[in-house]
């Protein structure tokens, strides 16, 4: 069984032929474009590691099976950074220390700008804590994450009042 | 930039002194952006996707399976199992060094805990595999599983930890507890823990011949190197790992695996590159866990509140085929001044995988047992648990009697009281609420932790056009070590950080020993200074009898190195750089060799540790029994600090890991079936964001001259200690209720 499925991925359109109806786009995205900056945490929506904008919105990408999503847009890790410029939140989480070993920050980092483009949290730390949750990190850098968020969202802000 | 040289600087640095600048991280361009390569994220020419199947029994005996439906599955390409397994010229069931735990690689049709690998699907997509894998279907004769700390008849372990004695002594115990006026005896009991590393473990093996390469996250490269080499029979020198980042560790990356090497055989069957990545429930069985404990603790007091006598007794539990015991009673054997100690363990085996070192294994329960303790002996003695854990202030060692290298746990203790505000804390329990009617309760506990060393090798390498290149095959698991060490390097060699490129993360450089025990940075960082060091003398030899050179004549010990120059020590406007010494010499490079190790002389005059002060706020809902650690304050003092940036966030992720200890993970065995029923990360509750709403660590000043040259200590671990115990405190001191079995759930306070 053969299914031709278009994608935008980071701007790019993709045509994937797939010939598996079970490909999630995770792994889609992982083993059959190679763009493993999206990493792949518990493959059943319970960490976050995933996280990337489909359509706009945060999704767990182990939780999306491509065959349902033709025509869809998608953003990951890979497609934040333009022209070699750090996007404001991976610049703040560097500067915030919001990462230690690294494995669930391109979800993190997907999921702070899904929050902040969703316009619910404000600069109310509880609530980016809240709208941070479906994040697991292990090493426990929520502290700077949380610090980070906030710090890339009075940028944007500012950026946009100017723009 | 390749994946094991990372040679950007940022643009905060100040030349010339690396060491105690907080520079941010130097791999956080490539973990921010996804360029970052983890082991997973490998796929070479021709791979196929491998995946495990695993035992759904925990004993008994594998009957058979479905091969025919699960070879004929679209892709699947071989199925491995006990009969078609390539064979192996080492036993994986032996012990050739304390470090070697028994492994299941397929090596009979035994079954001995759940999760066990029991077979290999290989298929050309990760679809393929994991049908496959579904298909085949095992047949089990299954036997009864023994489950908990009373499942089976208790033994005595002749040592415990990595090789620590089993019981100590010192005084007589009983006749202090006699002598008492304030007694105490308590049970505590904690939970089997899984260190679920954000990474599943993970492999990428190929084999060319009899030359293996691998990508894989390793605490421990130089170990897995030897292991691999005798099980497949081949030399250490053929086998490549390439572990630059991994996805984090806690302990569970540190020796080989059954996993990793059922991945390396995968390839050998196959002929061809596998990728081999446990599912997260799979991470509930072959690759370790924290072993449950119950820990016994008897206390005594004079009237003024000091000590006359502490007691730990640990059961705990490891499996029916390996030895790892944790060590949780010893953690009382350095922290609070006693006449009399005696700490002892005893352990059952069960039907599960063997228990591991897990981030500060024996230190965790250990320290959430005996601050507990404690502070139910400060309420005993009507004080103020500050104040008794100041009037029992360890001078020195009590077990042993040594003086300590340095601690600064006086000022930790002053410096976190005063920022948390400690003195306003009411002496009973219930005496705060907040403004929606949640009870407040204010907690502490003492935190502490060993300052180890491994042995480990570095080298560095100044080159004719005056650069550096320093080597070290160190694991950076998050903690910093591509930042820290290169600030050691930079320092070593007398050059700004952005003249040296700094090598790390593969088993071809020299061994920097194993990233475990909070070690890596003091061993790895001393090889490091050393073999700078090491090579700045040669150089310096090379100018100072040279005639042409400003610095003829003034011996090795009389010059300065900095900046890339070397400096006359009694004349510093005398000078000369690197790249005009080696290019007058017509040398393109000179190289320096460097060892860490822990010096034995030291070792045996002082008692080393790092220690600390953390105090914790919780809110218990009255109603509900419903507890959140609302605010932390953690102070720490742990010898010289290299990066503060990233030590606050080793601290920090310490602490989450202490309130996840008191109040949140533990895996639940179903008692009919000896499986964890909550092997996934929804179920096996881990602190998210919301959980840790305010944390604070503050790095207290401490020298210390005797614990390594560079007077590094340990912060990996330390922070769960005293963490832990403190929010347990806190939640006595909100509610009333002193709650002994961790972690703490509605359950215990419910209607409080």
């Amino acid at each position: 069984m053969g299914l031709s499925i278009a994608l935008t991925v980071n701007g790019a359109p993709h045509r994937v032929e797939l010939e598996d109806p079970r490909v999630t786009l995770l792994d889609l995205l992982r083993e059959r474009l190679h763009l493993t900056g999206t990493k792949k945490g518990c493959d059943r929506g319970q960490c976050g590691a995933c996280t990337v904008l489909l359509d706009g919105r945060r999704t767990n990408a182990c939780l999306a099976l491509v065959a349902a999503h033709d025509g869809a847009d998608v953003l990951t890790i890979e497609g934040l950074a333009s022209g070699g410029e750090l996007h404001p939140v991976q610049a703040a989480f560097i500067a915030h220390d919001a990462l230690q070993c690294g494995f669930c920050t391109p979800g993190q980092i997907m999921s702070a700008v899904g929050l902040i483009a969703e316009g619910h949290a404000g600069n109310d730390p509880e609530r980016v804590r809240e709208g941070m949750s479906g994040n697991l990190c292990r090493c426990g850098a929520y502290a700077g994450i949380t610090e980070a968020v906030l710090d890339a969202q009075g940028r944007l802000a500012r950026g946009s009042e100017a723009a | 930039m390749s994946d094991i040289a990372l040679t950007s600087a940022p643009a905060h640095l100040r030349h010339g002194s690396s060491i105690g600048q907080p520079l941010t991280r130097r791999d956080g361009p490539l973990k921010v952006t996804g360029e970052a390569r983890y082991a997973a994220d490998n796929h070479p020419p021709g791979m196929l996707f491998a995946v495990l199947a695993v035992s759904t029994v925990a004993r008994g005996r594998v009957l058979g399976f479905d091969l025919a439906a699960a070879k004929g599955h679209p892709g699947v390409v071989e199925v491995m199992t006990p009969v078609n397994r390539p064979p192996l010229a080492g036993d994986p069931d032996g012990k050739e060094s304390p470090f070697a735990f028994r492994m299941d690689v397929l090596q009979n049709d035994r079954v001995r805990y759940p999760q066990q690998p029991v077979a290999v699907v290989i298929a050309e997509t990760l679809e393929a595999a994991t049908e496959g894998a579904a298909l085949l279907a095992p047949r089990y004769e299954a036997e009864p599983a023994r489950v908990g700390l009373d499942g089976a008849e208790p033994f005595a372990p002749k040592v415990v930890g990595a090789g620590n004695p089993a019981s100590a002594r010192h005084g007589d115990v009983e006749s202090g507890l006699r002598a008492a006026s304030h007694r105490l005896e308590a049970t505590y009991e904690t939970p089997a823990q899984y260190h679920n590393a954000m990474e599943p473990h993970a492999i990428v093996a190929a084999w060319d011949g009899d030359t293996l390469s691998i990508d894989t996250p390793s605490q421990g490269m130089a170990l897995t190197q030897a292991r691999i080499a005798g099980l497949f029979g081949i030399p250490p020198a053929g086998i490549t790992i390439r572990s630059p980042f991994l996805g984090g560790g806690f302990g569970s990356k540190g020796l080989l695996n059954g996993p990793q090497v059922l991945g390396i055989l995968a390839a050998r069957l196959v002929g061809r590159p596998v990728k081999l990545v446990l599912r997260r429930e799979q991470m509930y069985g072959p690759v370790g866990h924290r072993a449950p404990t119950r820990q016994t603790i008897r206390m005594g007091t004079d009237a003024g509140g000091a000590f006359t006598a502490i007691a730990n007794q640990a059961r705990t539990a490891t499996s029916t085929f390996d030895d790892f015991i944790e060590p949780a009673a010893d953690v009382a054997h350095a922290l609070y001044a006693t006449p009399a100690l005696l700490t002892g363990h005893d352990a059952v085996r069960l039907d599960t995988g063997t228990p591991m070192f897990m981030r500060a294994p024996g230190e965790a329960p250990g320290s959430i047992a005996l601050e507990s303790a404690v502070d139910e002996m400060a309420e005993a003695c009507g004080m103020d648990p500050l104040a008794f854990r100041l009037k029992n202030y360890a001078e020195v060692e009590p077990s042993s009697g040594r003086p300590f290298s340095s601690k600064a746990l006086r000022e930790c203790y002053a410096q976190g009281a005063e920022r948390f505000g400690w003195s306003r804390r009411p002496l009973a329990p219930r005496r705060m609420r907040d403004e929606a009617g949640l009870l407040v309760g204010w907690g502490m506990g003492t935190a502490i932790f060993p300052a180890l060393m491994f042995a480990g090798h570095a080298r560095a390498v100044l080159k004719a056009d005056g650069t550096g290149v320093v080597e070290t095959g160190a694991h950076d698991m998050g903690q910093g070590a591509w930042t820290a060490l290169a600030q050691i390097a930079a320092d070593g060699l007398g050059l700004p950080l952005d003249r040296i490129e700094f090598r790390s993360g593969h088993s071809a450089l020299p061994d920097a020993g194993l990233a475990g025990g909070s070690a890596h940075t003091a061993t790895a960082g001393v090889a490091i200074d050393r073999a700078g060091a090491d090579a700045i003398a040669k150089l310096a030899g090379l100018a100072t009898r040279d005639r042409r050179s400003p610095l003829f004549g003034a011996g090795n010990a009389g010059v300065v190195a900095r900046d890339g120059r070397l400096h006359r020590r009694d004349d510093e406007a005398r000078s000369e750089g690197y790249a005009d010494i080696l290019a007058r010499a017509g040398l393109g490079e000179i190289e320096g060799r460097g060892t860490g190790a822990a010096d034995p002389a030291a070792q045996a005059a002082f008692a080393m540790h790092a220690h600390g002060a953390v105090f914790a706020e919780v809110k218990v809902d009255p109603e509900f029994g419903q507890v959140r650690c609302t605010r932390l304050v953690g102070a720490f003092a742990a010898g010289r600090v290299v990066n503060p940036r990233m030590v606050r966030s080793q601290y920090k992720g310490g602490m989450v890991w202490g309130v996840s200890f008191a109040l949140h993970e533990q895996a639940v065995t179903d008692g009919r079936t000896g499986r964890v029923m909550n092997a996934n990360l929804a179920e096996y509750h881990v602190p998210v964001n919301a959980d840790v709403p305010s944390l604070e660590a503050i790095l207290v000043h401490e020298h210390d001259p005797h614990v390594n040259p560079l007077g590094i200590k340990g912060v990996g671990e330390i922070a769960i200690t005293g963490t832990a115990g403190a929010v347990a405190n806190a939640v006595w001191h909100a509610t009333g209720v002193r709650c002994r079995h961790f972690p703490i759930g509605l359950e215990q306070l419910i209607g409080v």
